[in-house]
Parts: C-alpha cells; structure tokens; sequence
C-alpha cells in the first residue's frame, strides 16, 4: 500500500500545484495545458488512491485518503509540494514561476512515464491496469513540458537565465524521485529507473541547452512521511473544502 | 426477461455529453451490455483517467436503461481505451461537426503531429495551437487560411 501511496500522492500533489495555474498561464492555450495535465494527474491519483484503499482493506476511499490525512501520512516526494516559485508571492510574481512549473513538470512526467511503463508488467493487475492508461496521457505530458523546457532553455537571455535559476532550485530535490524501494513482482525500486531518467534529462538539457547545477548532497524523505514547511500550507488549501463540510461529495 | 435488442438499440442512442455529435458506442467507450443475474450490466471504458464526464455518462447510462430493470454500470480500465476503437462513423460525425478525427493509430500519437485539414473550409495550412484543448481528448487548432480555430481529436 505505501508503494502505491508514493506514486499516488505524487500525482495528487503535484496536480494541485499545476491546477493553482488555472486562470493564470501566460496564454490562455497553456491554462488548458496546465490544467488538462491536473486532471488527467487527479485522475490517476485517483485510481491509485482507490486501490491504496483496496489494499489497506479498512474501508478507506479515494476521498478519505485524498484529503482526510495528515501531512506525515502523505508519501509524494519534496519535488512536487514545493511552490511554483521560489520568490515570495508579494513580489509581484503571485507566486508563479512559470519556468519552474515546466521544468518540474518535464521531470516529474519523464519520471512517470519510465515507472509506468515498468508497472506494465507488475503482478498486480490492477496497477498494470492504471499504468496503461496512465502512460499514454504522460506521454503527452512529457512532449509538452519538454518543448517547453527547450524552447524557454533555447530561448531568449532573459528566458534562459529564468530557467537556469528554477533549475538550481528544483535540482537538489530530483535525488528523491530515485529514493524509494521497490516491492517484489508488484512495482520497480525507483533506483530503476535512475539511469534512464538521468539519460533523458542530460539530452533534454543539452537541447535546451541549459547546464546542470552540481549534484546535492540533499537527500529529502517525503516517500517517508517527512515534507517540507510548505506541504502543510499546501493541505489547508487542499483539504479545506472537506474539513469545513466533512462528507461533502459532488 | 429484458429485451437486450432494445436495451442494446437504447445504448446505442445515448450521445455523448461533451460531444454530443458522436453516441458513446461510436466513440467505443461502452465496452458490453450483458443480462447478469441481477439485471443488466453495462461495462464502460474511461477515454483518460481524469474526464469529468466519466461519471456523467455512467448516470446517462443508467438513466437511459432504468426501464429495462435494474442496471449495474462496471468501469473496466484494461485494455486501456484508445482513439482506433471510434468507429467509421463516429469519425465521420466528428469531422462533420466540426472536430477532426484522429488521423493515425495511437501508436504513432505522440512524435507525429499530423498535417491537418481545416474542417470549415477545407485549407490545407493549418497549425497546432496547444496539444491539450477544452476537453482531455482534444487539442488545439487553427486554420492559417481561413482563421478560425478548431479543434483535433488526438490520437491516445
């Protein structure tokens, strides 16, 4: 159940951070981007949430799970919970950082689509189930955030610089993505996908032609229950529709 | 004993809510109309994890069959539902609609952007806007010739 968790609060997580875009992406075209990519994300957290609660067996749906625990029993990685950008919202950015946000997303949806596509084979069917359906909408999602990465990377001065610093930012975080252990038959260790990962990223990176910061010593455990000052922000915002009315449904 | 031929011809009817131009068999969401012990079972497929009108369709369908005795709607993930189960004529509806459909099989779908022709005045210089649209299953579109935009039914 904890293996499911980890990938399901990732995609949970990570939505919410993209849906805060809603209403206010550069173009609107990219609004329905980083908003189509929440969902399809919301959807996967979802069916994994669902089955995490199949597992557990105590009666637990995706709703209970989704926004009735608390921060140390949500297992996302560190990398996703972080704002979108690493300024203060009072300077003016409203606390967005676009160049941020699609260098994450880059990472995150080259990170999904390799653990997907080894989930394909897992003995739970399942998971193999959510991962088929999973892996052809983070395609997508990789394409998109990719072109992203290079065009801005490959861009103007200012846009270069703009996503050199959010790299710097986000960097020492990615060690995580590679942390948790794998569980026999059912889902890979994220080691697996290590190397594969770093392939991609060095490529993505030359044709972006950004360089990559040192690698970090940072090692951060929100696999393990352990997040970061900002994850509690995050829940009050996530969370709060269903503290205030519990039960709440649509 | 239910009449499946009607429940079957009922099914068939039922449009799809988003795109109310194409009936959810068309798009090959509805995967089987079995007689089960209980009633009727439908099963669906969900076209992306995420679609909102996942739940809207299972209440149309339940709706839509209710006459026929009591219905259970199943949501079966596996094999992942995929654009090369829209049918001939669901192709053809789409296009008339004004949504052009998927132009290569899913395998294809994610390097190869298609050349597309515009639905409303049929020029051949148009151009991707944004791979993602108003609805999880579509991207976005204009026609340089024409200008007006529209949308594609992508390849999943």
């Amino acid at each position: 159940m904890t293996y499911v968790l980890q990938l399901a609060d990732t995609c949970l997580i990570h939505a919410q951070r993209l849906g805060e875009w809603c209403g206010h992406a550069p173009v609107i075209e990219e609004d329905l981007a980083l908003t189509n990519m929440a969902l399809d994300l919301i959807g996967q957290a979802r069916a994994l949430l669902t089955h995490a609660g199949a597992l557990e067996g105590a009666g637990r749906d995706e709703d209970q799970l989704a926004f009735l625990r608390e921060e140390r029993d949500y297992r996302n990685v560190v990398l996703v919970e972080l704002p979108n950008s690493a300024a203060s919202p009072s300077d003016g950015s409203g606390g967005r950082d676009f160049a941020l946000t699609t260098l994450r997303n880059a990472a995150v949806a080259i990170w999904l689509e390799l653990l997907y596509e080894k989930l394909l084979d897992s003995t739970d069917p399942e998971l193999a189930a959510i991962a088929a359906k999973a892996l052809k909408e983070v395609r997508y999602h990789r394409q998109h955030a990719s072109d992203w990465v290079v065009r801005l990377g490959d861009g103007t001065a200012e846009s270069q610089a703009r996503m050199q610093a959010a790299l710097a930012v986000l960097w020492p975080y990615v060690n995580e993505l590679f942390a948790a252990p794998g569980v026999d038959g059912v889902g890979p260790a994220w080691k697996d996908v290590e190397a594969e990962w770093r392939a991609r990223w060095g490529t993505l990176m030359q044709e972006a032609t950004l360089s990559l910061p040192r690698d970090s010593a940072l090692r951060t455990q929100g696999h393990l229950g352990v997040h970061s000052e900002h994850m509690g922000h995050l829940l009050a915002t996530m969370q709060y529709l269903q503290r205030a009315y519990p039960g709440g449904v649509w | 004993m239910v009449n499946l031929e009607a429940a079957r011809a009922r099914l068939a009817s039922l449009p799809d809510p988003e795109i109310p131009a194409v009936t959810l068999v068309e798009l090959g969401i509805v995967r089987d109309l079995r007689e089960t012990g209980a009633g009727l079972e439908v099963v669906l497929t969900p076209t992306y994890s995420g679609c909102p009108a996942t739940e809207l369709i299972a209440d149309d369908v339940r709706a839509a069959l209710a006459e026929f005795g009591p219905v259970t709607v199943t949501l079966q993930r596996s094999p992942a539902w995929t654009t090369d189960w829209i049918s001939a004529e669901g192709r053809e509806k789409l296009q008339r609609y004004g949504i052009v459909p998927p132009q290569c099989s899913a395998e294809q779908a994610i390097r190869f952007v298609p050349q597309l022709r515009c639905p409303r005045c049929a020029g051949g210089r148009t151009e991707q806007l944004s791979r993602f649209g108003s609805t999880p299953c579509k991207s976005t579109w204009r026609c340089i010739e024409c200008g007006e935009p529209f949308e594609y039914f992508k390849s999943i």
